[in-house]
Formats: C-alpha cells, sequence, structure tokens
C-alpha cells in the first residue's frame, strides 16, 4: 500500500507550515491529484487538505482589479456576474474548460498547478522515462505519439503542452498569484521545460496560493477565449486564444491588445510579437492575420502536431476579428 | 380443438403494453435508483481482489518474474505467474470447433501484444492487489514487433479464401468501364468503450463456480470455463442480470476471466478482478484497423458494370480475426460484375474482436464513399446516384429480398430532410465562417437467426414469470419480452415480471448480431402460448374448473380475466380461477427448435454459434436497411467537423417497441459520429503500444457533439425474418453513418477524406 499522512489545515499558516514537509502536497478539488495518484505519477507522503480553509474562496471584482481565492470553483468564478461583464476572457476560458463536473470541484489555485496530459508523462509503468517525472531520465514524447504536444517553448528535454485555459486568459492581462509572502506575473509563474522540465512553476516549499488578481482594463472588457477542439466540450485545446482588445475612438485603430496562447506551448503563451504589430495600427482582417503568424515565430512541430503551426494564428485572428466586429 | 384464439399482434400496436407499444424500460426504474445490482456489486463474505500485471512489451519472451516483494506485501494471498497457475484445459471456439492446444494459459511467457498478462496478485483487499502489482518485476527479451498495418514487416497478408466473392469479369469491366474511380479508405482501430469494463467475481463450492460477470452470452461463456477446468456444464453458473454495454465485446470469456477463475480455484476464496480503464484497451480486442480500395466502373448515364474490392484488416500475431469487409460492397448495388477478396494481417496485438456491426460498418465506409466519388465524378446527385443502382434483388445470393424498404427509406429521409434544397456542387453552401455539407448514405446489417428458448409461468396470484438465460445490456429485452408474454396470455404488462441473466436458467444463445429481439420474442411468444393453451384447457377440463359445466369449446384470456368468447358463463381472474383449480403454477417451457432436435444440438446451439441460421437460407435474403441524411458545419478556418443534423429513416421490419428501437437507432448513429470524426486507438509505433487508452484520450462524442436527431421506421413486417416479422435494430443504424458525414464533409469542403476519423487537420 502507499501510505500517506493526511492533514487537514484550517488556516493558510497552518497550509504554509505542512507544505514546507519533504513530499508534501496539498488537496484542493482534487481533481489533479487523485487522478495523478491514481496513475502512479503523484505519490505524495502527505497530503495536505486545504479546502476547508475559510475564506479562501472569495471573488472581488471592481473596475480595477479582481481578486479570485485560490479555492474558488471554477464554476462560480466562470458564473459571476462582474467576471463575466469586466474579463469576459476569463469566464469564457473557464466555462470551456473540462466538464461540468469537474468544474464544480476544481478550484482556481488548483487549476494553476494542472499537469499536463502527456500520456507518457501519465504512464510511469511502461514509460519510466520522462523528465518531468525524474530529472535526467529523459523524453519518451520525443519520436512518439505527438499530436497534442507542444510546438512553443519546446526543449530536448520535454515538449509536454500545457492543458490549461484559464492560466491562458490571465496571461494574457498581467495577472498575478499570490503565494503569500510574493506576488508574481502568472506568465513568470510557469515555467518553460529547458533543462529542467521537473519544475513546472516557480513556487517554494511552504508556498500556498492564496488567490489570483487581475488588473482591470479596457482591453479586458472587451476580451475572448476561442477554444479549438476536437469535440465539442470536456477537451482540451488543440488551440486557443484569449485576447483582449482596445480600439481608438476611430473604432479601428489599436490601443492596447493582448494575445496569449493555449494548447501548442509548454506554458500559458504570451504572444507579444503579435500584439506589438498590431499596436497603433488600424486593423483590417488581411493585416491581422499576417500579425497573428508572428506568434508561431520559433515553433517546433515534431510531426503529428505540425497542424497547430497553421491553426493557432488562425484561431488568434479569428478572436481579434470577433472583438473588432463587436464595436 | 383450437383452444386460444391469439390476438393479431399489429392490431393491438396502439396499446402501450402490447407488442410494439411504446412502453418504457421496465428495468428503467431499478437502474435509475441504484436497485440494479452488476456483476461487480455482488458482496461475499471472504471476497479477495485480484489485480493483472501487463506486459511493457509489444513482442518477445518473459525471461524472469521476481515476486518476492509483492508476495511479501500487505495483504498478498497469492502473486501468479506463467510458472504457477494452475493449468487449465484448451477450450473450443465459439463455433464449437476443438481447441488448437491442449492446455490454455492465460498468463504468458511468450508475449504477442502490449499490456497480455503475464502475471497477477490476489490480495485482501484491492488497494493492497494495486499496490503490490507495482511491486512485481518482470524481465523480458523483447523482439520487434509489427506494430500496425503499415509497418514495413506486415506484409500482405493471408488470404481468407471464404470472403471472396465473384461474378462476371470484375477487373476486364472496370478497365473497359467508360468512367471509373478508384479510392483507398482506411479505418483505425476502434473500442468497444462500454462504460461498465470487463471483469468479474468467481466462486468455487466444491466442484461447482459460479461466475458474476457482465455477458452477453452466458451459455457460451459457461462453456469456456466448464471446459477450462473439466467440470460439467451444468456445474458452471454464470450471473449477469444488467450490463453495463457491451457493443459486441462481452460476449466471450477472456484471459483475465480465466485468470479470476483460476486464482478462486487455487486459493478456495471468491475472486474479484475488474480491469482498469486502461487494460480495457487491451485485455480484448476492438474493432479491427481496415484498409479497402474499392474500384468502380460505371456507364455514363451512372449504371455501374463492375465492383473491385479488395480489403485488408489487421489480426493477432496468435489469433484470427476477419472484419468482414465485403459485405455490404457485395449487396448494395446491382452490379453485372464483382470481386470481393480480403487479407488478414497479424500484427502485434490483442485478437481484435466485434464492435457493433463488424463487418457491415467499415464495408459501408468504403463503398458508400466510392458511390459518393462515382456521383462526383459524373455530376450526378448522390441520391440519384443510389437509385440509379438500386439492387431489385440480392445481387450476391441471387435471391430475392424478403423484404427492402430501402428505397421507401430514401424517400422518407429526403423529404424529412429537405434534400431536394440541396446545391450539389462542393463548397456551395455556407453560413459565415461555416461550410455547409449535406451527404447521404445507406447502411444494412443481415437478420442474423437462431433459435431461443424460454420458460413462463402463471403464477397462482394472476401474475407471469418469464425466465431466459439471455441479456438485457440496455437495449430491452426485459421490457420486449414483458410485452411478448402480456400480449400472448392476455395479461396486463405491470403483472409480467422477466427474469434474464443467469445460466440456470432456459438457455440462449448469443446477444450478439441483432438476433436475440427476434430470436426470444419468438421463443417466448410460444412458450406463452403454451402456457396459455395449458390454462384454457384445464379451465375447459378440470372437474374443479367454473368453466367445466359451460361445454365450451375456447375460452379468451384478456386484462388477466377469463371468459368465454361471447361472454357467457363465469368471468374470473386467473388468480381466481388457479385458486378455485389448486393450482400453485402453470409452467411452460417453449423453444423454437424443430421437435426431432437431440440434446446434443439442443447444446451445440445455445453454447456455439455452429447452429446460426444463414439469412440467405431458402428463398429469400434477409436484411435491414437504412439511409442516413447528414448536415456538418465545418469552420473553414479551424477544420473543425461538427454534426448539425442527422435525419435517418430505417427499415428493421416490424418494431416491437419503437421507443426502444429509436433509443438503439439514436445509440447507433451517436457511435457512428464518434467513428467519423473522433475515435482512433493511437499507437506508439515504437512500442506498438495504445498510448491514449483512457476516456480523456481516446474520444467519444459527449452530449455537446450530438445534435438532434430524427429516426424514421419505414419498416414492414417481415415473416421470413422472425415469428413475430421484426428484423435487426442494434447494429444497423451505425452501418452507414462515417461515410454519410465523410460526404457531407466533401460537400462542404471539396475535400474527400479517405481515413477515419476526420480530425481537423486533415481539413486544414
Amino acid at each position: 500500500m502507499r501510505d500517506f499522512s493526511y492533514l487537514r489545515a484550517d488556516s493558510v499558516e497552518a497550509a504554509r507550515n505542512a507544505a514546507a514537509l519533504p513530499g508534501a502536497m496539498l488537496l484542493a478539488g482534487g481533481t489533479t491529484l487523485i487522478d495523478l495518484a491514481k496513475c502512479g505519477v503523484a505519490e505524495p507522503s502527505t497530503v495536505i487538505d486545504i479546502s476547508h480553509i475559510e475564506g479562501l474562496d472569495a471573488i472581488d471584482v471592481t473596475a480595477d482589479r479582481a481578486v479570485i481565492g485560490a479555492l474558488a470553483r471554477m464554476s462560480h468564478v466562470a458564473d459571476h456576474t462582474s467576471v463575466k461583464s469586466c474579463f469576459p476572457a476569463v469566464s469564457e476560458a473557464l466555462w470551456q474548460a473540462a466538464s461540468a463536473q469537474l468544474r464544480n470541484m476544481a478550484t482556481v489555485g488548483g487549476n494553476l498547478m494542472q499537469r499536463t496530459r502527456c500520456p507518457y508523462f501519465r504512464d510511469p509503468q511502461n514509460f519510466p522515462a520522462c523528465n518531468k517525472r525524474a530529472h535526467g531520465s529523459g523524453c519518451s514524447a520525443i519520436g512518439g505519439a505527438t499530436r497534442g504536444h507542444a510546438v512553443l517553448g519546446v526543449s530536448e528535454a520535454c515538449i509536454a503542452t500545457y492543458p490549461g485555459d484559464l492560466a491562458v486568459a490571465l496571461v494574457a492581462f498581467d495577472a498575478e498569484v499570490d503565494l503569500g509572502g510574493r506576488k508574481l506575473k502568472v506568465e513568470d509563474f510557469f515555467l518553460a521545460p529547458g533543462a529542467t522540465a521537473e519544475q513546472e512553476h516557480d513556487i517554494r516549499p511552504g508556498e500556498v496560493i492564496t488567490a489570483v488578481e487581475i488588473p482591470g482594463s479596457a482591453a479586458a472588457r472587451r476580451s475572448t477565449y476561442i477554444k479549438v477542439r476536437d469535440r465539442q466540450s470536456y477537451e482540451f485545446a488543440a488551440a486557443s486564444a484569449a485576447v483582449g482588445l482596445e480600439l481608438e475612438g476611430d473604432g479601428r485603430t489599436v490601443r492596447d491588445i493582448r494575445v496569449a496562447l493555449g494548447g501548442v506551448a509548454t506554458k500559458p503563451w504570451r504572444a507579444r510579437a503579435v500584439e506589438e504589430a498590431l499596436k497603433g495600427k488600424a486593423i483590417d482582417e488581411a493585416t491581422i492575420r499576417k500579425a497573428s503568424e508572428l506568434a508561431m515565430e520559433g515553433a517546433v512541430d515534431h510531426g503529428a502536431n505540425h497542424y497547430k503551426i497553421a491553426l493557432a494564428p488562425r484561431v488568434i485572428a479569428r478572436a481579434i476579428l470577433k472583438l473588432g466586429e463587436t464595436a | 380443438m383450437t383452444v386460444h384464439d391469439m390476438k393479431h399482434a399489429a392490431s393491438d400496436s396502439a396499446r402501450l403494453e402490447a407488442v410494439g407499444g411504446r412502453l418504457s424500460r421496465v428495468d428503467g426504474p431499478a437502474k435509475i435508483t441504484g436497485a440494479a445490482k452488476y456483476a461487480f456489486e455482488q458482496q461475499l463474505d471472504g471476497l479477495t481482489h485480484a489485480v493483472l500485471v501487463g506486459a511493457t512489451i509489444a513482442a518477445g519472451k518473459v525471461t524472469a518474474i521476481d515476486a518476492r516483494a509483492a508476495e511479501t506485501a500487505p495483504g498478498v494471498l497469492a502473486v501468479l505467474t506463467p510458472d504457477n497457475i494452475m493449468e487449465l484445459k484448451g477450450a473450443s471456439d465459439w463455433l464449437g470447433n476443438p481447441p488448437s492446444q491442449p492446455t490454455y494459459a492465460p498468463l504468458v511467457r511468450e508475449v504477442t501484444f502490449s499490456g497480455q498478462h503475464v502475471a497477477a496478485v490476489v490480495a485482501e483487499t484491492f488497494e493492497q492487489a494495486v499496490a503490490a502489482a507495482a511491486l512485481v518485476k518482470v524481465w523480458y527479451d523483447e523482439t520487434p514487433a509489427i506494430v500496425d498495418l503499415s509497418d514495413g514487416k506486415a506484409g500482405d497478408g493471408i488470404p481468407i479464401d471464404a470472403m471472396t466473392k465473384e461474378w462476371g469479369d470484375a477487373e476486364a469491366a472496370f478497365a473497359e468501364a467508360p468512367v471509373r474511380i478508384c479510392a483507398a479508405y482506411n479505418t483505425p482501430r476502434e473500442f468497444q468503450a462500454a462504460m461498465e469494463p470487463h471483469g468479474l467475481i468467481a466462486r468455487w463450492e466444491g466442484d461447482e463456480l459460479t461466475i458474476w460477470e457482465p455477458s452477453q452470452w452466458l451459455d457460451g461463456m459457461a462453456r469456456t470455463y466448464a471446459e477450462w477446468f473439466s467440470v460439467p456444464f451444468e456445474n458452471v453458473r454464470l450471473v449477469s442480470p444488467y450490463v453495463g454495454g457491451g457493443f459486441g465485446s462481452k460476449a466471450v470469456a477472456l484471459a483475465h476471466s480465466a485468470v479470476a477463475a483460476a486464482a478462486a480455484r487455487m486459493l478456495d476464496r471468491p475472486v474479484k478482478l475488474v480491469l482498469t480503464r486502461p487494460q480495457n484497451f487491451t485485455s480484448y480486442g476492438g474493432r479491427a484497423a481496415t484498409r479497402q480500395t474499392v474500384a468502380i466502373g460505371a456507364d455514363r448515364d451512372g449504371k455501374i458494370q463492375s465492383i473491385v474490392h479488395r480489403g485488408v484488416n489487421e489480426t493477432a500475431v496468435d489469433g484470427t480475426w476477419v472484419e468482414p469487409l465485403g459485405s455490404v460492397t457485395s449487396i448494395m448495388y446491382a452490379t453485372p460484375n464483382f470481386s470481393s477478396k480480403q487479407n488478414v494481417v497479424r500484427v502485434n496485438t490483442v485478437v481484435p474482436g466485434a464492435k457493433r456491426a463488424p463487418g457491415e460498418n467499415p464495408s459501408a465506409f468504403g463503398i458508400e464513399s466510392a458511390i459518393d466519388e462515382l456521383a462526383y465524378e459524373l455530376g450526378i446527385d448522390p441520391l440519384e446516384m443510389r437509385l440509379i443502382n438500386y439492387a431489385e434483388q440480392d445481387p450476391h445470393a441471387k435471391k430475392a429480398w424478403s423484404t427492402r424498404q430501402l428505397r421507401e427509406a430514401f424517400a422518407a429521409g429526403a423529404e424529412a430532410f429537405g434534400w431536394a434544397k440541396r446545391s450539389n456542387a462542393p463548397r456551395s453552401m455556407r453560413d459565415g465562417h461555416q461550410l455547409i455539407g449535406w451527404g447521404v448514405a445507406a447502411g444494412t446489417y443481415p437478420v442474423r437467426r437462431a433459435h431461443g428458448e424460454a420458460v413462463v409461468k402463471l403464477l397462482s396470484d394472476g401474475s407471469v414469470e418469464v425466465e431466459s438465460s439471455s441479456i438485457d445490456m440496455g437495449q430491452g429485452t426485459y421490457t420486449i419480452l414483458a410485452q411478448t408474454a402480456a400480449e400472448t396470455l392476455g395479461v396486463p404488462v405491470e403483472r409480467v415480471s422477466v427474469k434474464l441473466g443467469d445460466s440456470h436458467f432456459a438457455r440462449a444463445g448469443v446477444t450478439g448480431g441483432s438476433r436475440l429481439a427476434g430470436v426470444m420474442t419468438g421463443a417466448v411468444h410460444k412458450a406463452a402460448g403454451q402456457a396459455l393453451d395449458e390454462l384454457i384447457g384445464l379451465a375447459l377440463s378440470e372437474p374443479r374448473s367454473p368453466f367445466q359445466k359451460l361445454q365450451a369449446n375456447t375460452l379468451q384470456v384478456r386484462d388477466g380475466r377469463i371468459a368465454s368468447p361471447r361472454g357467457e358463463g363465469p368471468d374470473l381472474s386467473i388468480a381466481d380461477f388457479m385458486v378455485a383449480i389448486g393450482r400453485d403454477q402453470i409452467e411452460a417451457k417453449g423453444d423454437t427448435l424443430p421437435a426431432s432436435t437431440t440434446p446434443e444440438e439442443r447444446y451445440k446451439n445455445y453454447t456455439t454459434i455452429a447452429m446460426s441460421i444463414p439469412h440467405t437460407e431458402g428463398d429469400y435474403s434477409r436484411h435491414s436497411w437504412c439511409a442516413h441524411f447528414v448536415e456538418v458545419r465545418i469552420d473553414e478556418d479551424f477544420g473543425t467537423v461538427r454534426v448539425a443534423r442527422v435525419v435517418s429513416a430505417l427499415d428493421s421490419g416490424r418494431l416491437y417497441n419503437p421507443k426502444l428501437a429509436e433509443s438503439q437507432w439514436k445509440g447507433g448513429i451517436i457511435m457512428g459520429i464518434g467513428q467519423a470524426l473522433l475515435e482512433e486507438g493511437v499507437v506508439d509505433r515504437r512500442h506498438g503500444r495504445i498510448v491514449n487508452g483512457n476516456f480523456a484520450d481516446y474520444m467519444l462524442p459527449t452530449n455537446a457533439d450530438i445534435p438532434d436527431i430524427q429516426t424514421i421506421s419505414v419498416g414492414i413486417p417481415d415473416p421470413h425474418s422472425s415469428a413475430l416479422g421484426g428484423k435487426g435494430v442494434g447494429e444497423l443504424a451505425i452501418v452507414g453513418i462515417a461515410p454519410a458525414i465523410a460526404n457531407a464533409v466533401f460537400h462542404a469542403t471539396g475535400k474527400r477524406v479517405r481515413d477515419l476519423p476526420i480530425t481537423l487537420e486533415k481539413l486544414i
């Protein structure tokens, strides 16, 4: 039997102390941890149940800022009236994620810690080599079945796709993750694999995500999340885009634009080259499509995932066009 | 003496409870409330748990197994390996052919596919068994595997001569035809993906074995267990009152079944073994991957002159599965020249198996795509193309159709769909970013017939029990057999209870090939008729019967009451009558076998499929038919295909319960949508291993992927197909959906996708 200790934390402070224990993992909604424990990837020696900490599920939204508690359920955030009006891309990313059942259980903090769906990562019995699971053990995915794997931010150590949707929207709007003692940009919280694929997040022992903060902006208010996937529900993105757009008074010149990509990169991927190419420009479909191509600079495919390089710019372009039409 | 007037079935079809009525599933409340007890939910004293260890190579030898750590882990009772598992005898196959090997080893030393069972751990708890199984160390001597049909080592395969169908001179006629198309169509490995996994609980009491296992064929599986363990057939009892989906996969006892039953025998403890979800993708076969080439030669007016068809399906290194790829090709259209041949190619996979409409399903993908290609080659409407080549008789058997309402299906479907408004040119219909395509395809499935047996009991309280070892896997056996008994006996349907899924009940053959409803309604009708005969006979002749002094020559039973046809004399409930004559019950066992059938033949009939009656027996060729009309909407940038509308018109003959038949048709259509757009067993070609063996990565349609589906019944009673006039329902509707969608995709985009599934990268 794989025994582990179970601790229930009553406060964030207690959770932090327990999280500093070697082999400790936090349990909130359980939708990722229990799944990974069943397939033999997660083998915590201590499980710290934080789901009973009071006050961590608050959702506080003003025009300037949204503060979303780490224990807020995905479904609650997705359905929050002010989130829908001030940050539509965040709401849309959430309700297109997972299934209704999972969204009712999963928390925002837990969602940021969601691991990749790479089938090689998830099958230690058959594929011992995985740099994400064991540093230096190799990558079983490279050379294997790669249709779902990343084309951006990949390395020779790992090509696993970051699977989530919410963080893509968060990265687009410069959201921060609150770790108690420090805050950092969500974009910096996620780490591309480089030579250290096992390090997916900038989080230290004893740190606990308490909240996510999203600055309000005109671009966030006019934003959308488009997710392209093989089936209509309960499926990860083949490519997705979170886009926010602020136009000048002429209704066609870009004052501010935010573009982030999901389903194609090893982390939630900010496409700054696209933003820079369009800022200050009057937009039409041709301009948008051309600029969207810039998101794929540096893309590397592994055969079966080649289509993502063609697909992702089209998703960006569609999102920008959609927002432009609502001017 | 005619002792009863059999009510004419069709005239009562408006009544909910009669055959033909839209009675809701009688087992529904039990399933909704959780009262229905599935195989794995049995609570047994002393139950132990087995967990399998699967090979991590696709080909080679097990050189050593170190079980020491597992054996000493908490709760572990045994670690079974090829070295210590008890010897089992070989079992005959489902045709009754004797075993090829005298012994059977469900745990292997020679590995022929990834995931094959090499060891098993039995422990007091499931968690202990899971943990210990991870401690079993296996060493292998790996040899190169043939991973799939495109593997360079796979070769052309083995010709299956029995699949060859030829008339005329197809190749010459094709060469001379003024219009020709020729293309290759591929389908991937697909899985049955039932929600309820495979598994069992096995318990021995002396030499008697009880197995709780989801099963499509209790008697066949009981025979296999009996042969493995060298015990009499009667000593094995299989129990399977509810089945959480089978789709063809649960008709035979498998290696894991043998491991669990052997473990129970060796430990003298009941053993529960349930396959994990990934193991459900490697422990038994799904639909074999297939490749077909279809060449059609035609006149300029669209009349087909020749069809040349070649097919290949993958099979296992150590077992042969033939997916009959020429089955629809050879009967759908009239052609003076025809040739179909098929090979099987051995690859390192578990032996493929039956999945809903094996053969007909991929066969239709080939021919129904090809006929669409021919229509576009000629600029003829695809529906018109099909009518031009309508087969007025079975082109292969050269026999009349028993019934073929396919023309009516095309007409009714086209009308309901609005086909006449279609513009034939590809890419000619759109809505914003969405390209719209309308596609049509036909489907068919043969009427598989067999003999059945049932027991009907009239009890002293006037209620009725029907017993059969047939099963209900969701298709509605409980319901239609209750309707059949109620109608035949003249009792309210709520007074009928149907008991299924116990091999000690009256015997039944396999529930597969869409044959159960036709077979079992016939058997129940017969047994209930015998019970009614006996009831009325007693009423007329038994000295204590209140009817005896009537001196009538017949009586009638209606709504559970016995009376004379003209209403004179007594009018008694069956219960009051039974009390009056002092009887506890009237029991009748009826079967549809000829009276001359020997006990050996009866055993063979129920435990093998060797006595199935060919669908072309006698003067007729018997099939169900359907026509599917599909609208797809495809995002022109993203290549994502969504099915927006399905209208299907189907000929399953007479429907015993239209509500349940429609539900099965819709299930088949939904499964076909998954096949067309989503399903594919992804093989890591370095390891010969399925890497998406779970319900997140092996994609099945969600509710959001399924549009409104309209089904239209165009069938008429077919007296040549079954006792009550029905033809097959369960498998028909999946046949033709994938080509209808592929044809719609072509209409929308101008791209012909000949490899399933039609995923977005094939369209951008």
